[in-house]
């Protein structure tokens, strides 16, 4: 399990280095800020002061006169030119059968800004700094409207959107609610809970880029732009904002600096930037900064979510009922309405059988940045209501978390819930067991005691978590309100040396698909890795793609690759049939060779592949010459990785600092290409959940400021705050998709919030402690709890 | 606020990576505008703007600092070292290597900043660094991507490499 070698044929399930690693230590990998196109400029945005005012009259006139500017655009020009609005693609319907109520969003502001940081004008000057110098001199004249910064307060609030009264994009619910009443109505005990899943800013490292560029001879565009989703930026920009049709429009999404969801939108400033090249007839380069990132990528989470747990005489959970506010910021951004709705709602089952669910959610506008899909995306919250209330209830019930959560499990497959999904394979017993047993759970109570001596408050906590991911079979998400499909597809293409090039719609922006893609065609051609080379990223190259996100592109992604290799295969053997002069279908083909059953006559796959060019030996009426195969992958589920994550920790009532002593993951992931990148993307997971737990919270001011606008006032988890985690596998197959993969990328997000509450609950003895629980929170909760101990 | 029509241009010369380079600049370039527009060093990163990320971090005369936060002036009569720089005669710094072996990185943005705080941090510390040292020396580097999990054994790993590819050649 410790392949360090690229030049071999690298089989499934070994810890392959990565292949492109080697660009990115050496400083030689290409984000879309490292470059530069033959007589570009710079873009710098005019952004909104205000959280809510209406536009009164803006004045370019001395910006424009500034050195080195070349145009202001605003608003008003984009609706010259007839641009469309940006949009959210995923319709919902309200309970009462209206459609969401989709307020206008103009990538510039035409009547009114509705955040601190919405678009006003863009400066495109020869430099940098001249557009940023000129910015400050374009004088935008508000009047200024009430800020409706609180979630809480917010439907009661001055209105956002015309289209939206009581700043209400839609009443949404799911589950049957007579049958869960009713289940209230039987039940013997009853445990609620009112939580705030906390707001967050995705942060990737690489702050947002584009640079958009017009061809007069061609009339084409091409936009470079960190995306993880090219082809859906393509689309959104022709079909929906019309810039240009689809064929002249080119978007490359190059090395990506990470995405954690906030990269698959449709921002303002790449359509402002493409649209503006055409304008000005010159590239235009936008790169953002922190603080621009913190003003205006989506946010995340951001829920206040009221629940109650019914459960019968013997413990079993028996129904459960869900209420959520779910802030979607201003404007509803590109699938924000998926989110606090199909990818939420539908988790709330759990691992746990449980026969009755109700959820209603009401998505409520407010003057802050969009919220959209950050990692788990919807997941994390269901996860977190689920698995704080099913602790609570556990220990209202004077019983072993562990064990109130093993009585409820799901214990045979396939399951229907009560919310949509059918679970199709997994074994909950078995990771609770095996993290049990690698989190030392037993002798938890001595390592309590010895905190006690040390003067330390010690907390355990579980999180059983399941989340739906490879979203999903087309038809399925269309019945839901998607307006794409969101299939995947792939295209290998078979040189005439025999190696390898494969065309992906997937979109690798850290999760390593350049080798686990490359190990995946490696190992099923039995040539080595490296001569199979994995393109991404670009329109102009691959075929349609849908992107990466949603934990997708090993369960989608890959099938599609597989299902391109069994056709590469099969033509294959036909040619190798008649240079070997045997029958189609004695035809063996086996670590890299073709073999005649029964015999040692066998060729190489170079060899049949350069046949397939050179066409000498077979009858190209009969077959095409070349190899070259592509497939579209439609799966026929979501896939159900689940797990149960385990976190120790000890706080010191003095100072309010939290220590994990020990945080134990164990997941079922299904079947794995690469278990050194799987273990990876579990330690990001587990190290942003964390964050979500105990540092991380985007805060606006009652006027819709933001507060947390830099690294100096967001804390991002450092090294320091961090402990090394352990990771280990359960395994069931996936027997949705032809490689049992289940996903992986989001499992550490969704997991570990909770576990991470659950022990500071368990550690604090009390239900109350909030996200993020910071010091100065958990130490004021230590010392209310310290004044009840000697009260008492 | 900038009133200018005439832009001030000062002179810089420096050494980066070994190679001397001089140029005519805008006083108010940093160091990480300069290496990466001027030089074509795009090796080196920008994620913050406000000092913390350590996405730029380069070598200024053989100490970490961070390029967004230093001018290009400061390093006027310095030798800088970029990512670009740590491999020599074509072969990986034992750092670079490390970080490949033990899955340090995964998007790959704050990887250069954070290869060059990690070989300062063995100029500080010695090669023998235990998980403590490292996280707390790399407070001023953040990843999104990896938990720093890999980052520490990737640390580690470099640092025990860097010593035992120093012991032989202080030997000799």
């Amino acid at each position: 399990m410790n392949a360090s070698v690229s030049s071999s044929v690298t089989p499934i399930g070994a810890a392959v280095r990565r292949k492109e690693d080697h660009r990115f230590i050496t400083g030689k990998g290409r984000y879309t800020d490292d470059m530069d196109r033959p007589g570009q400029a710079y873009a710098y945005f005019v952004r909104s002061p205000y959280a809510h005012a209406r536009i009164r009259h803006i004045d370019a006139t001395a910006a424009k006169a500034m050195p080195g500017v070349v145009d202001v655009l605003t608003g008003a020009d984009l609706a010259t030119d007839g641009l469309g609005d940006l949009i959210c693609g995923w319709m919902i319907h309200s309970k009462d059968g209206s459609p969401m109520k989709m307020g206008s969003h103009p990538a510039l502001a035409k009547e009114k800004v509705r955040y601190v940081g919405d678009h006003v004008a863009v400066v495109i000057a020869e430099t940098l700094n001249q557009a940023k110098d000129a910015a400050l001199a374009v004088e935008v004249e508000y009047e200024l409207l009430p800020a409706v910064a609180d979630l809480a307060t917010a439907t009661d609030g001055e209105q956002i959107h015309e289209c939206a009264p009581r700043n209400t994009a839609f009443e949404w619910e799911l589950g049957d609610k007579a049958a869960t009443e009713a289940a209230f109505a039987r039940a013997a005990k009853v445990t609620s809970i009112d939580i705030v899943n906390n707001r967050l800013a995705p942060n990737a490292i690489e702050p947002r880029a584009a640079i958009g560029e017009y061809d007069s001879g061609d009339e084409a565009f091409t936009l470079w732009t960190t995306s993880q989703n090219p082809h859906v930026a393509r689309l959104v920009l022709s079909a929906f904002v019309g810039i240009a049709p689809e064929n002249k429009l080119r978007v490359i999404a190059p090395d990506v600096g990470g995405g954690f969801g906030s990269k698959i939108f449709i921002y303002a400033e790449e359509t402002v930037c493409t649209w503006a090249a055409k304008k000005v007839g010159r590239p235009v380069k936008w790169t953002g900064d922190r603080s621009e990132a913190f003003l205006s990528d989506a946010h995340g989470r951001d829920h206040i979510t009221h629940a109650e747990l019914a459960m019968d005489e013997a413990g079993h959970i028996i129904g459960f009922r869900v209420h959520t506010r779910a802030n979607m910021g201003a404007y509803l951004s590109t699938f924000a309405s998926s989110i606090p709705t199909y990818l939420y709602a539908t988790l709330l089952s759990g691992q746990y059988a449980i026969p009755a669910i109700y959820c209603e959610v009401d998505a409520v506008y407010t003057t802050t940045a969009p919220v959209d899909a950050y990692r788990g995306a919807g997941r994390p919250e269901a996860t977190f209501l689920l698995e704080r209330i099913v602790e609570k209830a556990a220990r209202e019930r004077g019983e072993d978390p562990a064990e109130f959560r093993r009585r409820n499990f799901i214990k045979s497959f396939p399951h229907q819930t009560p919310v949509i999904m059918c679970y199709d394979a997994g074994d909950y017993v078995a990771s609770l067991d095996k993290a049990l047993e690698v989190a030392d759970y037993k002798g938890f109570p001595a390592r309590r005691a010895e905190s006690e001596r040390n003067g330390k408050l010690r907390g355990i906590g579980l999180s059983a978590y399941i989340e739906a991911c490879g979203i999903a079979p087309s038809a399925a998400v269309g019945s839901l309100g998607a307006g794409v499909g969101l299939w995947e597809s792939a295209e290998v293409r078979v040189n005439p040396t025999g190696n390898v090039e494969v065309l992906t719609g997937s979109h690798s922006h850290g999760q390593g698909h350049e080798t686990t893609f490359a190990q995946l065609v490696s190992a099923r051609l039995g040539i080595p890795i490296d001569q199979v080379s994995v393109v991404h990223g670009d329109t102009d190259k691959v075929q349609f793609g849908m992107g990466t996100y949603g934990s997708r592109s090993g369960a989608v992604g890959m099938s599609a690759i597989v299902k391109a290799l069994d056709k590469v295969e099969a033509k294959a053997k036909k040619i190798a049939a008649h240079m070997l002069e045997a029958s189609e279908g004695d035809i063996e083909f086996k670590d890299g060779r073709f073999t005649v059953a029964g015999t040692d006559r066998s060729l190489a796959f170079a060899e049949v592949a350069l046949n397939a060019y050179v066409a000498h030996k077979f009858p190209t009426s009969e077959i095409e010459p070349g190899l070259k195969e592509g497939a579209f992958y439609d799966p026929t589920n979501f896939t159900f990785p689940a797990g149960c994550h385990i976190c120790e920790l000890e706080v010191d009532p003095e100072t309010g600092v939290v220590e994990i002593k020990s945080f134990v993951a164990i997941d079922d992931f299904g079947e794995i290409i690469n278990p050194m990148i799987v273990e990876g993307q579990v330690h990001g997971g587990i190290g942003q959940g964390i964050g979500q737990a105990l540092m991380e919270g985007v805060t606006y001011d009652e006027d819709g400021q933001l507060v947390t606008g830099s690294y100096m006032d967001y804390t991002m988890p450092r090294a320091g705050d961090l402990p090394s985690f352990t990771v280990g596998m359960t395994q069931t197959r996936c027997p949705s998709n032809p490689l049992g993969i289940k996903g992986c990328g989001e499992a550490g997000a969704i997991g570990a919030p909770p576990a991470v509450i659950n022990a500071l609950t368990n550690a604090l003895g009390t239900e109350d402690v909030p996200m993020p629980a910071t010091p100065s929170r958990v130490w004021a909760i230590a010392q209310a709890r310290a004044s009840r101990l000697a009260a008492e | 606020m900038s009133e200018a029509t005439t832009i001030v241009r000062v002179p810089v010369r420096l050494t980066v990576n070994g190679k001397s380079v001089s140029a005519e600049i805008d006083p108010r370039t940093l160091l990480v505008q300069f290496l990466r527009e001027t030089l074509d060093l795009t090796g080196t990163h920008v994620g913050c703007d406000t000092s913390q990320c350590g996405a730029c971090v380069v070598h200024l005369d053989g100490v970490a600092v961070k390029s967004c936060t230093t001018l290009a002036v400061q390093a006027d009569g310095a030798s800088v070292t970029t990512i670009e720089g740590l491999a020599t005669g074509g072969k990986l710094h034992p750092m670079q290597e490390a970080f490949r072996e033990n899955h340090g990185l995964q998007c790959g943005f704050c990887t250069p900043g954070m290869i060059m705080s990690a070989v300062d941090l063995v100029a500080r510390f010695g090669p023998n660094l235990d998980e403590a040292t490292i996280r707390e020396n790399l407070d001023g580097n953040i990843c999104r991507c990896t938990g720093y999990h890999n980052i520490v054994k990737s640390v580690a790993a470099g640092a025990a490499a860097m010593g035992s590819a120093e012991a032989p050649r202080a030997a000799e």
